[in-house]
Parts: structure tokens; C-alpha cells; sequence
């Protein structure tokens, strides 16, 4: 595997390995001294277009605890508008010895095109409405821990709530879920749903409180206030009260249903009860698991011939 | 003076097929027989030789946008593709809305003695949707067709005046179909494949809609209408009942929305994002439909010249429009079902028609007539290769596609402009 781009260029074996690998990251980050000499001599550029401290600091930990050299590159999207173009960007960071750029970009589809460009490793960070694949391989590892479920999400039922038309995290998601054998439905208002949903293998509901009691996992997506700009949603409060976990939504969960959010969270729109109450929550899980996936992800790309022994020192 | 000719070639206009030389003297067809002579003799045999083409729709991008193309580099794609009259879309910078702009454009055009260059005129101060541009004026200038190609007229009030002033002038005015409400950011055909990219969509409604309120206001007025590029289903519908119903409208297609579908864009390569967007297979099946059933009077390119550096940019951000000139009528023989005729018809004399050229370009190949031809071998295979076209931009679509169909010779008012595929200036 040369780069990960998108859940798409990963076969459920694949899924499953890098899964098994991220057991071997968690018992590493565990040690005393989290660190591995893996990628020792390996150059990780983190190259955000688009700012997201949570993010980049998962990825930088990551590439840290595998002692890989690391550079970060904060770049406003708006450079290519004043001046210096991705291309131009990506060959000059490129000159400088690089073995992985790890990508997020406002547009969709930019880490492809970036690949055009460099001979190094991209690791897609997320891109625009697209794809997050390491969100959703951080995902599938904490349904895996938490519901223990290591072989597959076979019969597993999981709904993805909110504005999935566009986010990149739910298309990551539905891919990598049902990819594992889940069930998955998207619920939210028809106006936060993609215009097709042709050969997404999904079912689609306006009716959360039905699904609810049926559920193992209930996750949650982030609905952005600019979406009533473009009369998307008529008002926050409206969303919270039709779509929103309050109190009442979280009594009708099955006791062993997991609740997941790719943060960052609106507390009182999607997330209305204290995450801090709802025995089920994973939204700190998925924090940690996320820099033992990263892990998991940059060893397989660029950690041939390496093995995981031994420390640091 | 010296005599051209043309042997070998079988002749086809809109009279018919038949084995001819054709002779050339002082920019006008002198003889058509055969075994005849003169003093220049360009090979024609397996060719087909046929009045010149009229493209509709070109961006030349003179003045403003050099860098991507100058009226003489676009004039010698357009010639190498068969060619002998463009007519330049007003999106310039300064834009086309004046008689000054219109007369450079026109000037730069007989400088560059490739082809004619026809200038376009705004329907609005600016293409800014706002006021009226100076139709009397420019018209007395010599433009016929009008449009703010790039950008849809929104204002219903403002179109219906538009056809109302135009009305006795005698023009055309042509509409670019969006509705910018419908298409805000949108990068491609709105449907699966969008959803799946997530890239905003951009829906053929938004198509739709304009070209239902403008034949409604041709229906009002009276007055024609030509609508750009059509591309989707229902769009080749309404034209196909506005003119059932007798409506004053005409249609173009390009060949981009005749072969490719909205899942070129799974590569993420800009040099596949166009305005309107690539659609689907049942959009290209019904622009088939409409051309082979006359509901589509032309073929236009939509020739669109980019720099390269900004086609190197993520979807949203490079600027929609790709290559066509010198690949139209491969395109268009390749992938069209239609008889030769057909082909010639929706490349030449249909569109010098709306154009307002039918005095010289897109006539029959007959004594008297002006010498502005195409020599065209429907057989020879070739592939498209973006380092060898004459355009100054490389935003072909169809790098690497193996085409049937190549330009051997133009003639542009009796002189030989392409010789065995070769610009001569």
C-alpha cells in the first residue's frame, strides 16, 4: 500500500489488519516510554490546508511514537490564490526529503492530485466532503474494542445522524461499516442527505426515536450553523428537537449501544445530555484509539523491513 | 493570379454527393468537373471536400487572457479543424459589450487570415446581468448573435426586454442556461457520482428551468432564440416540442456532452470540469437523438483554452472549459451514428445559418461561390495528443483517445490555410 487515500482502496482483509496492527500501536502507546524506533530516518510532513489541531496533533503523536522525523506545514487554503499553486507547494516540500505528506484539504479530491506530484506516501487527513479514512478506521477499531467485536460487524445495526451530505466522515464511515458486514442508516432531514444515494449500500430513515431501541451503535455527526445560510435547516433548536440525543433519546438506547461523535461537538444542537452521562459514549475512545490507528497507518505505509521491537532509546 | 485545385475528392454539400474536382481562382469556386488543372493542386482522394465549418461557440480569450489564448493561435485550431468561421464568445476582459472591443476581436481575426473570426456581443453592460449592452450599436457593427455566455441572464423582466429591443434589429440572442441559484459551487453533474465525490452538484434543472422561461419568452416575443450547449435529456425535449410548436429556437451540442459522462470526474482531474458539466449516458444518448432528428441544428465546440497551471488545481477551484476545435469533427465522425451529410450539415450550413454567414460560409460547392471548404478524410485514424495541437492551452479531454477523422486541407476565402494537415501561417 503506497497511500491511503480513501476507504475505497481498502479490501475488508485490509480493514482487518491494519486493525490487528493498531492492538500491537495501543500496547506501544501503554509502555512507559510509548515510542518504537519504526520509522526512525522517516520524514512525516503534515500539510493542513484546512485547520484542525485535533487532527494534525493525532497524526504528529502518531509519527512521534514511531520516532519518525516530523515537520508541520500550515498552509491556508488560500495560498494557491495568492500566488504559490498545490503543485508548486507539494514539489518544493517534496525537494526537501519527504516519505509521507499527511493531507487536509478543503477540496475533495485534492490528496489524489496530489499524488501526481511526489513520489512520497499521502496520507489523506481529510478532504473536503469526501473522504477521512483514518476517522473511520479509528471508528471501526473502537467498535471493534467496544462492542467487542475482533472477527466482523456482521448483524451489527449502526445509525449515522445529521448532515451526512457534507461529510466526509459518513462517507468514510458507510464504507468502512458495512465493508465489516454492519447494517448502517442515515438519518437526518432529506435536505442534509446527498442528492443521490444510488449503489450506497444504506437504508435511509426521518424517524430516530423508531431506530433507537434497535440500536448497537448511534453516531453522531457534527451539524454546522451555516447550513441554515442556505436554508438547509430552518434552526438549530429545530434540528436538536428532531435529530438531536437529549436526555429522553439516550433512556430508549439498548443498554450495550455505544454512542460515537467524530468531535468537535455542538454541545445543545446534536449533543444535547453531557456526553459525561451516557454510560455508552466513546467520544474519548476514539480520541485515543485515533493516534494508535495513525500508528498503525504510517508503520504500514512506510515501515517495511522495520519491525515494532525494542524502544527508542 | 494562381489556380487552385482540388482533385481527386468527392464533393458533399447540402445538394448531394458527387466525384469532383473543385477549382479556385480570386477566393471563389471557378469550376467544379473533373480531370481539371491549375497551378497549385492539393490531393483530395478518399477525401471528402465539403463547405468549411462554422463553430458557434469559441473563446479565443483576446483580449484579456492571452496566456491561455490569442486570436491567431485560436484561429489556426480552428482552421486545422475544418474551420473557416468562428464566432468568439464575449466573455473577454474587457468583455464584448462595446463597438471598440467587437472591432479589435474582428480586427485581430483578419491579422491573423485563418479563418473568420465573428465577434459576439454581451446581451448585458459587462455580462453583469444588469442593463442592457448597445444592440443597435453593435449590430450596425455587424454582430449578429448575442449572449453573456458563462453566465445564464437571471432577470426574467431583463430577457423579456432583451428580446423585445432585438426584436426589429434582426439578431439572435443566445442563452447560456443556468440558474445561479440552483448551481452555487457546483463543480459537476448533480447524481450519483457527485454524491459518492462529494463534490457539489450541479443539477440538470438548473438547465432546464432557464430554457423553459426563454422559450416561453420566444413564445411571448417572437423573437429567436439559440440555446448553448445543451446537455441533458429534458433540455433536447423542450427544444425538441418548442419547434413542434413552431417557436423561432435553435440548439447546439458540443462533442464533449455527446461522448463523456459525469464519471471522467472519478479521476478528480480538472481537465474534465466544464460548464454545463459532463452528464450521463441517457443525456448522451438524447443529444444523439436530437441531432440525428434535426431537434439540434449544430455542432459547437465550446472551445475553452485554460493555462495549464490552473487546470492543476482541485475541482472547485480550476475554471471550467476544455479544448474542442481540433477535435470536433473526428469526434463527431467517431462517435455520431449519423450519415456524412448529417455530420456536414450540423458543422457547416446549419450553423452559418444562425450565425448570419449563410451569405459565405456553409454554401454549396458551386461555381461562383466563395472558396471557404474543408477536405476531410473520414477514414484516417489518428491519436489526440495535447503537445502536437496548434491551441496555446493543453485542457483536451481526449488525450491519448484514438479518433477516426482528420482535416487534410482548408480553404479560407480561396486560400489554402491547411495544407496535408499543416497551418500554412
Amino acid at each position: 500500500m503506497k497511500h491511503l487515500l480513501s476507504v475505497d482502496d481498502l479490501s475488508a482483509t485490509q480493514i482487518h489488519e491494519l486493525l490487528e496492527l493498531t492492538d500491537h500501536m495501543v500496547e506501544v502507546s501503554s509502555r512507559p516510554i510509548p515510542k518504537v524506533p519504526a520509522l526512525r530516518g522517516k520524514n512525516v510532513v503534515s500539510l493542513f490546508f484546512e485547520d484542525s489541531t485535533r487532527t494534525r496533533t493525532s497524526f504528529d503523536t502518531a509519527a512521534k511514537r514511531l520516532s519518525a522525523d516530523t515537520m508541520n506545514f500550515a498552509v491556508a487554503s488560500s495560498s494557491v490564490n495568492k500566488g504559490e499553486s498545490l503543485r508548486d507547494t507539494i514539489e518544493t516540500i517534496s525537494a526537501m526529503g519527504v516519505d509521507a505528506f499527511v493531507v487536509r484539504h478543503k477540496s475533495s479530491g485534492a490528496p489524489q492530485m496530489i499524488t501526481r506530484w511526489t513520489n512520497a506516501s499521502i496520507v489523506n487527513a481529510g478532504d473536503g466532503w469526501h473522504q477521512h479514512p483514518t476517522q473511520a478506521l479509528l471508528d471501526c477499531y473502537t467498535i471493534r474494542t467496544g462492542l467487542n467485536r475482533r472477527d466482523s460487524f456482521d448483524g451489527l445495526r449502526i445509525a449515522i445522524v445529521g448532515d451526512i451530505k457534507h461529510s466526509r466522515v459518513a462517507r468514510s464511515d458507510v464504507q468502512a461499516f458495512t465493508m465489516l458486514g454492519a447494517h448502517v442508516t442515515l438519518v437526518g432531514p432529506p435536505t442534509l442527505l446527498p442528492p443521490s444515494l444510488d449503489g450506497w449500500p444504506v437504508e435511509v430513515s426521518h424517524d430516530l426515536d423508531a431506530l433507537l431501541p434497535h440500536l448497537d451503535v448511534l453516531y453522531l455527526l457534527r451539524v454546522q450553523r451555516e447550513r441554515m445560510d442556505d436554508a438547509l435547516l430552518p434552526s438549530m433548536h429545530e434540528y436538536s428537537s428532531m435529530y438531536g440525543l437529549d436526555q429522553r433519546r439516550a433512556a430508549m438506547l439498548a443498554p450495550h449501544a455505544l454512542v460515537m461523535h467524530p468531535g468537535p461537538m455542538n454541545r445543545g444542537v446534536e449533543m444535547v445530555i453531557d456526553p459525561a452521562d451516557l454510560p455508552g459514549s466513546q467520544i474519548l475512545h476514539q480520541v485515543a484509539n485515533g493516534v494508535a490507528v495513525r500508528m498503525a497507518v504510517l508503520f504500514t505505509l512506510l515501515g517495511s523491513g522495520s519491525d515494532l521491537k525494542g524502544d527508542a532509546s | 493570379m494562381s489556380r487552385v485545385v482540388i482533385t481527386g475528392g468527392t464533393v458533399v454539400d447540402q445538394s448531394g454527393s458527387r466525384a469532383g474536382d473543385v477549382a479556385i481562382e480570386d477566393g471563389r469556386i471557378v469550376e467544379v468537373g473533373t480531370g481539371l488543372s491549375g497551378d497549385r493542386v492539393l490531393d483530395a482522394t478518399g477525401c471528402i471536400v465539403s463547405p468549411g465549418f462554422v463553430d458557434l461557440h469559441v473563446h479565443l480569450r483576446e483580449p484579456g487572457k492571452e496566456e491561455a489564448e490569442t486570436i491567431e493561435t485560436g484561429s489556426r485550431a480552428a482552421a486545422l479543424g475544418g474551420f473557416t468561421a468562428v464566432v468568439a464568445m464575449p466573455n473577454t476582459d474587457p468583455a464584448q459589450d462595446s463597438v471598440a472591443v467587437v472591432e479589435f476581436v474582428r480586427q485581430q481575426g483578419r491579422r491573423a487570415g485563418l479563418c473568420e473570426v465573428l465577434p459576439s456581443g454581451c446581451i448585458t453592460i459587462g455580462r453583469n446581468g444588469d442593463a442592457l449592452a448597445p444592440f443597435g450599436e453593435l449590430a450596425a457593427a455587424g454582430v449578429h448573435l448575442f449572449t453573456d455566455d458563462g453566465n445564464g441572464v437571471q432577470d426574467p423582466q431583463l430577457m423579456r426586454h432583451a428580446l423585445e429591443y432585438a426584436g426589429p434589429l434582426g439578431i439572435v440572442l443566445a442563452q447560456h442556461c443556468e440558474v445561479a441559484a440552483l448551481t452555487k459551487g457546483a463543480v459537476m453533474h448533480e447524481g450519483s457520482c457527485c454524491s459518492r465525490l462529494g463534490l457539489p452538484g450541479w443539477p440538470a434543472l438548473a438547465e432546464e428551468l432557464m430554457l423553459f422561461r426563454d422559450i416561453e419568452l420566444v413564445r411571448l416575443t417572437g423573437v429567436p432564440m439559440h440555446f448553448l450547449h445543451l446537455s441533458t435529456a429534458r433540455s433536447v425535449e423542450l427544444v425538441r416540442r418548442a419547434k413542434a410548436d413552431g417557436l423561432p429556437v435553435t440548439a447546439e451540442a458540443t462533442p464533449h456532452h455527446f461522448t463523456l459522462t459525469d464519471e471522467m470526474l472519478d479521476t478528480y482531474d480538472a481537465v474534465y470540469k466544464v460548464n454545463p458539466p459532463l452528464r450521463t449516458r441517457a443525456d448522451i444518448d438524447a443529444l444523439k437523438a436530437g441531432l440525428a432528428d434535426g431537434t439540434i441544428d449544430a455542432i459547437a465546440t465550446d472551445h475553452a483554452p485554460h493555462a495549464p497551471h490552473t487546470k492543476e488545481a482541485p475541482l472547485d477551484q480550476a475554471p471550467p472549459g476544455m479544448l474542442g476545435l481540433e477535435t470536433a469533427f473526428a469526434l463527431a465522425n467517431t462517435e455520431l451514428d449519423l450519415p456524412i451529410e448529417r455530420v456536414l450539415a450540423v458543422l457547416s450550413w446549419q450553423p452559418a445559418a444562425i450565425a448570419g454567414v449563410a451569405d459565405r460560409h456553409g454554401r454549396p460547392v458551386q461555381v461562383g461561390e466563395p472558396a471557404n471548404l474543408a477536405v476531410i478524410d473520414p477514414s484516417h485514424e489518428w491519436t489526440v495528443e495535447p503537445t502536437r495541437l496548434a491551441s496555446k492551452s493543453r485542457n483536451t479531454p481526449y488525450a491519448g483517445r484514438v479518433v477516426r477523422g482528420k482535416v487534410r486541407h482548408t480553404i479560407f476565402g480561396g486560400e489554402p490555410v491547411v495544407v496535408d494537415g499543416n497551418a500554412t501561417r
